[in-house]
Formats: structure tokens, sequence, C-alpha cells
């Protein structure tokens, strides 16, 4: 158990002069579930794998509870990792894969026999307990990596990198939910690395959002989907993402490129760079007055519909309401509440 | 609608049939047929029954004598080999490195005994191992050791087998370093987590993960050093005396030495029986061990 700290913390991979990943600040709290979410690429393994200790980084310093710990290897470091492909140990049981860790380390017979059922009726294994490792399917097989972290009762995090990524759908789910549940029950800081969102904002108390090297947001999933800090957590959150429309804005009007004029909750100061109206699809409605657009087609979702509309030539997607059909003179309602502007990107502050 | 019947498809199958024919039935078959018979030169044989085998399978006879300690010889010598070899090809392969230029430049060394010709991997050590001219005989010599390979058996054995083991550890090296670079570096790191020691890393990961081409290797090894000729027959003779007269050195001198067909042809059925029931044991008792812990 411990509280995960970055001190200016960058790496790049040897012969590229180029960052992997950007240097950041960053608090992660005891027991505290994070999810590090981001396109392939986006530099979260290779955070991930810092935090572990398989990677050494270029610069800045990791600390666990105060303590730095930039220089030790894995094995000191009291992490476990659950990774991509289950990882057993195939020669062996289910429970001498639990007891693994523990004997590595010199722990007492009776201890590593403890330790391991109570590890095993935690993660439903008890009845496998006596099966060879290699036999089982990929769910037990992760759940038995998991295992073998959890059996250490003094480990200071568990880090999961895609663990999901070869389970069957139809078990996903319930390993999701079991891990959640887990988390409950043994106060341990859990890092789970994902690039799936729905994995992300189920598991996490909070979501790092990552992208090209760099952490572009760190937040409730809420917030994510409520204050996206970047255009970038506004795609990639949200399915379909947010709808972005160049725009200029003066105190409290956006002027679209198309010449409407829309009212925002707040007034905004000069903005420079590239500015852009911000609204998720949930809180844009086809409706009988708004704004004119011409809808394209319209997606069935089963929980709701999607229309993909062009509003001045810029695609759209909106919430076509249930029940309604689209009419003959389609317009848009946006609910100004939930509009944000950003400039080059980032969420601009305004004020009121 | 029926199907057309047509038995003439039969004759595309006659060249397949005529070449299995020519180039391995017709010439097991003679061996079958002089193995039931003696002859006295002058191609005039006389029919023998299982008289050939009753004598080759009976230690008390002089055939019979002489197979048994060709056989344990033979035997001694792949166990000696695969005793050799496959640590030591573990080993290495376990020591080599896993990128970068030296991985290239490790494998085509490895490979270099691999492509000898035998009969010039035996003239290589006949030479090297000589104690007037060899690097070999003359350097251990040099340091007090009495060392030499056509007088004192021990010497001969020493040669031989150090040969085979320069020869084909590679070999092993080989399979077990493909098997070795199949491991995910997933595993490797999990063991780190785990706190794992290297040895542990050796029994809990790679030696399961090599089981395969290891059962390859050893099979491969044990064939091949089961039936050498080549190599000790260049080196030795089979000598000094009988010393290194393996099963193969003794057959071709029955057969073309003695030009005792019969007899010749009896030991080399036999012989070849050993070799098909050790492999099919053996292959039979991995491959049960292995879909055992499969299901």
């Amino acid at each position: 158990m411990a509280r995960i700290a970055f001190e200016r913390l960058a790496h790049g991979y040897p012969g590229s002069s180029a960052y992997a990943l950007k240097p950041m600040d960053m608090v992660w709290e005891d027991a505290g579930a994070y999810a590090l979410l981001g396109p392939s690429g986006c530099g979260k393994t290779t955070l991930l794998n810092i935090v572990s200790g398989l990677l050494r980084p270029r610069e800045g310093r990791v600390s666990f509870d105060g303590r730095d710990v930039t220089a030790l290897s894995t094995e000191r470091r009291n992490v476990a990792q659950v990774f991509q492909f289950p990882v057993v140990y195939d020669t062996m049981t289910v429970r001498e894969n639990l007891a693994f860790p523990l004997r590595n380390r010199g722990v007492p017979a009776a201890a590593v026999r403890a330790r391991v059922e109570h590890v095993a009726g935690l993660l439903g294994l008890t009845a496998m307990l006596d099966r060879r490792a290699r036999n089982l399917g990929a769910d037990d097989k992760q759940k038995i990596s998991l295992g073998r972290g959890l059996v250490r009762d003094d480990v200071a995090a568990i880090l999961f990198d895609e663990p999901l990524t070869v389970i069957d759908p139809h078990l996903k789910w319930e390993l999701r939910s079991r891990l959640k549940e887990l988390h409950r029950q043994v106060p341990v800081t859990m890092i789970y690395v994902t690039h799936d969102q729905t994995e992300a904002l189920t598991f996490a108390d909070r979501v790092v959002v990552m992208s090209e090297g760099e952490v572009v947001q760190v937040g409730t999933p809420e917030a994510l989907f409520d204050r996206p800090a970047h255009s970038f957590v506004g795609h990639f959150i949200g399915s379909p993402g947010m709808n972005f429309l160049p725009c200029a804005v003066e105190g409290d009007t956006a002027i679209l490129a198309g010449g409407h004029k829309v009212g925002l909750p707040r007034a905004y100061p000069q903005l420079a760079g590239k500015v852009e109206l911000g609204i998720r699809p949930e809180f844009a409605a086809v409706a009988m007055d708004g704004l004119p657009v011409t809808v394209r087609r319209v997606e069935d979702l089963g929980r709701r519909r999607i229309a993909r509309v062009e509003l001045d030539g810029v695609p759209f997607a909106a919430t076509l309401p249930e029940g309604m059909a689209v009419p003959a003179e389609p317009r848009l309602a946006l609910d100004p509440a939930r509009l944000h502007v950003y400039a080059d990107g980032r969420l601009a502050e305004g004020e009121g | 609608m029926a199907k057309p019947l047509d038995n003439r498809a039969w004759f595309l199958v006659l060249p397949v049939v005529a070449l299995v024919a020519f180039s391995a039935l017709i010439p097991v078959m003679t061996v079958v047929n002089y193995s039931v018979q003696d002859s006295f030169g002058n191609n005039e044989f006389f029919w023998n029954g299982t008289g050939w085998f009753k004598e080759l399978l009976d230690p008390s006879t002089d055939l019979g004598g002489r197979f048994f300690d060709a056989l344990w010889r033979t035997l001694l010598f792949s166990a000696l080999c695969l005793l050799i070899e496959v640590p030591l090809g573990i080993g290495v392969a376990l020591t080599l490195p896993r990128k970068g230029w030296g991985v290239a430049a490790s494998l085509v060394l490895l490979a270099l005994p691999l492509l000898i010709p035998w009969n010039v991997v035996g003239t290589i050590w006949q030479v090297f191992a000589r104690r007037d001219i060899g690097l070999l005989g003359a350097a251990v010599n040099g340091l007090g050791i009495e060392y030499n390979y056509a007088q004192t058996p021990l010497a001969a054995w020493v040669t031989v087998v150090a040969m085979d083991v320069w020869h084909w550890t590679s070999l092993v090296v080989l399979l077990c370093y493909a098997g070795l670079r199949a491991i995910p570096d997933a595993y490797y790191q999990a063991a780190k987590v785990d706190g794992a020691s290297s040895w542990a890393v050796f029994r809990a990961i790679q030696l399961p993960k090599m089981q395969r081409v290891l059962t390859i290797a050893i099979l491969l090894r044990f064939m091949d050093s089961f039936m050498i000729y080549t190599e000790p027959f260049v080196v030795t003779g089979g000598g000094p005396g009988n010393a290194t007269t393996f099963l193969s050195i003794d057959l071709v001198k029955i057969a073309l030495g003695q030009f005792d067909l019969g007899k010749a042809a009896a030991m080399s059925i036999v012989y070849n029986l050993i070799v098909l029931t050790v492999c099919w044991v053996f292959f039979a008792t991995t491959t049960r061990s292995q879909s055992e812990a499969v299901q």
C-alpha cells in the first residue's frame, strides 16, 4: 500500500532524443483505483513499466510513500503486475503458482498456505487449487496472475497492463466487476492500463488520460465526461465523441463559421489560436427550431439514436429524441449549460 | 446421379509405388531374405530359417557375444553423448545473446560444425588428436598425460565422445535457443515481479518451455549417436582391439569384411528394430505426458 508520486518524470527510449513520456508531476493516492487511458503508443505502458521498475526513467523521480524508488529494481519495489497475456507457470498447480512469489521470498510454509487459501477464496479459485495451471482458460489464468500479486500482503501497488485483452467478451464484464469488488475488500493502490474507455471508466476512481506521451487530464469519470480539459479527451471519451465547431468568441457569444450566433453560459476573454465550440452529442438534439442542419444518416444504437448531421458543412453528431421522426426542416438545439470553448485544443476558462 | 467407377485411377500411383519399391521395399526384403539363409560365396544360398536370429540373441555363442558387446558399447556411447550434449547445449543456449550483432555471429559459429561432412570431422579429429603432429594430442602429452587413442581404450573413447560433442552439441544449442526465444518477455517480467531467482526462472519458465524442443533434440541425438559409423571408423577403425567397435562398425565388418550376408542381415534387422522401439517408446511416453498435461 503506497502513495505514488512522480516528480519531473520523463522518459525517452535509447537512440531517440524525443520524449516517449513528456515531463510531468503527479500524485496517486494510497489505495486509489487509477486507470491510464489512451490510444496505442501514448506512453501509458511506458509509465506503468516505470512504476513497476522494469524501465528506468531518463529524468525525474518516482517515490512510494515519500521513499525514492527510482533506482530500485522490480524485485525490491514490492509491486505486482498483471500482464496483457496471462502468465502462469505451466508445470505448477494453481496452488504452487499462487505460492511462488512467497516461496521466492522465503515465507514460512504455514503462512504461505494460509495466504494462498485466503487469496484463492477472494478470487474464486478455491475449487481448482490443485489443478495444473496450464489447462485453465484465459480468464482463470488472469485470476492467477492477479492472485500472485494479492498473495503478498505488503504489496505497494498492483499494476494491470491491459489485462482483459485476451478474455472472452462475456467474461470481461464478470472479471471487471470482480476486480472492482476486490478493490473494495483489499485497499491497495491499483493502476489499470487500457485503451478501452468502458474498462477505464468502470474500474477507476480517477482516470489519467494520456496522448502522445503527455497526461492531458486526470479526473473522475464524470469530470472527463462533463468537462474535458482537452479536445483529445472530448474525442476519446464518449461514443460518439464530443463535437467541435470552429468559431470565434466575443464575450458570451460564439459566432460559428456559417455566421450563426450561439449564446454561451459564461463570458470569455480574448482567445488566441484556433477557437472551437465543444458539445457532447448527448446535449445536442435534433429539434424543430435552432440551428439549421442537414441530416446525413441516423444510427440506431438500441438505447438511443444518433443523427449524423452537417452544420454549415461541418460533420456533427446529435441525439435524435425518442419517438421523433427526422423533421422536414431539421434543426439543432444545443443545451447552453453544456457548451465549452477550446482554444488550441485546451479548455478555455470563462467567467461567471 | 451415380458416380462413374473407374479403377484405372490406380495407374496414377504406379510411379510412386515403383519408386518406393526400388528405394525401400526391395532392399529391405533382400535383407530379410538374406537373414534366413546362409551363403558360401558364388551366390549359393542355403535355407537357415531363424538360425541366425537364435544365435544372435544368445550371448553364449560367438555371434551373440559379439553382438551384445557391440550393443552395450553403442548404448554407453549414446548415453554419454546425451548426458554431455543435452546439459551443455542448454547451458550454452542460456548464455547466448538475445539481441544485437552477437546473435547472428554466434549462430553462424555454432552452425559451422553441423555443416561439416562426417568423414571430414573424423579426419579432422584423427589428425587433431594424434600424439605426434596433432595439436590436441601433442599438447595433452606435453602436459605429461599419457594420451594415445590408437593404443589405450580410454583415450579412444574420450576422443570419440569429444568428437561427437564437438560435432553435435550445436544442434542441441540451436534447438534450445529457438525454444528460449519463443518465451514472451512478459514471463521474465512476471518472474522479476514475483522475485524469482535465476534458478527459479530456469525451473519454472525456461525448462518447461523448452520441453518440446528438448524432446526433439534428445530423439535426434539418440538416433544419430546410436547409428554412428563414419566418425569413429575414420578415427579409430573400431579399435584399439574392439574398444570402439559400435554396432554399425561391427555390422560392416561382418557384412563386407567376412562377407557373412546371412548373419549381417539378421543383425541389421535386430539393430533396426532396437532403434525403432526405443524411439517409439520415448516418443510415446513424452507425448503422453504432454497430452495428459493439456487435459
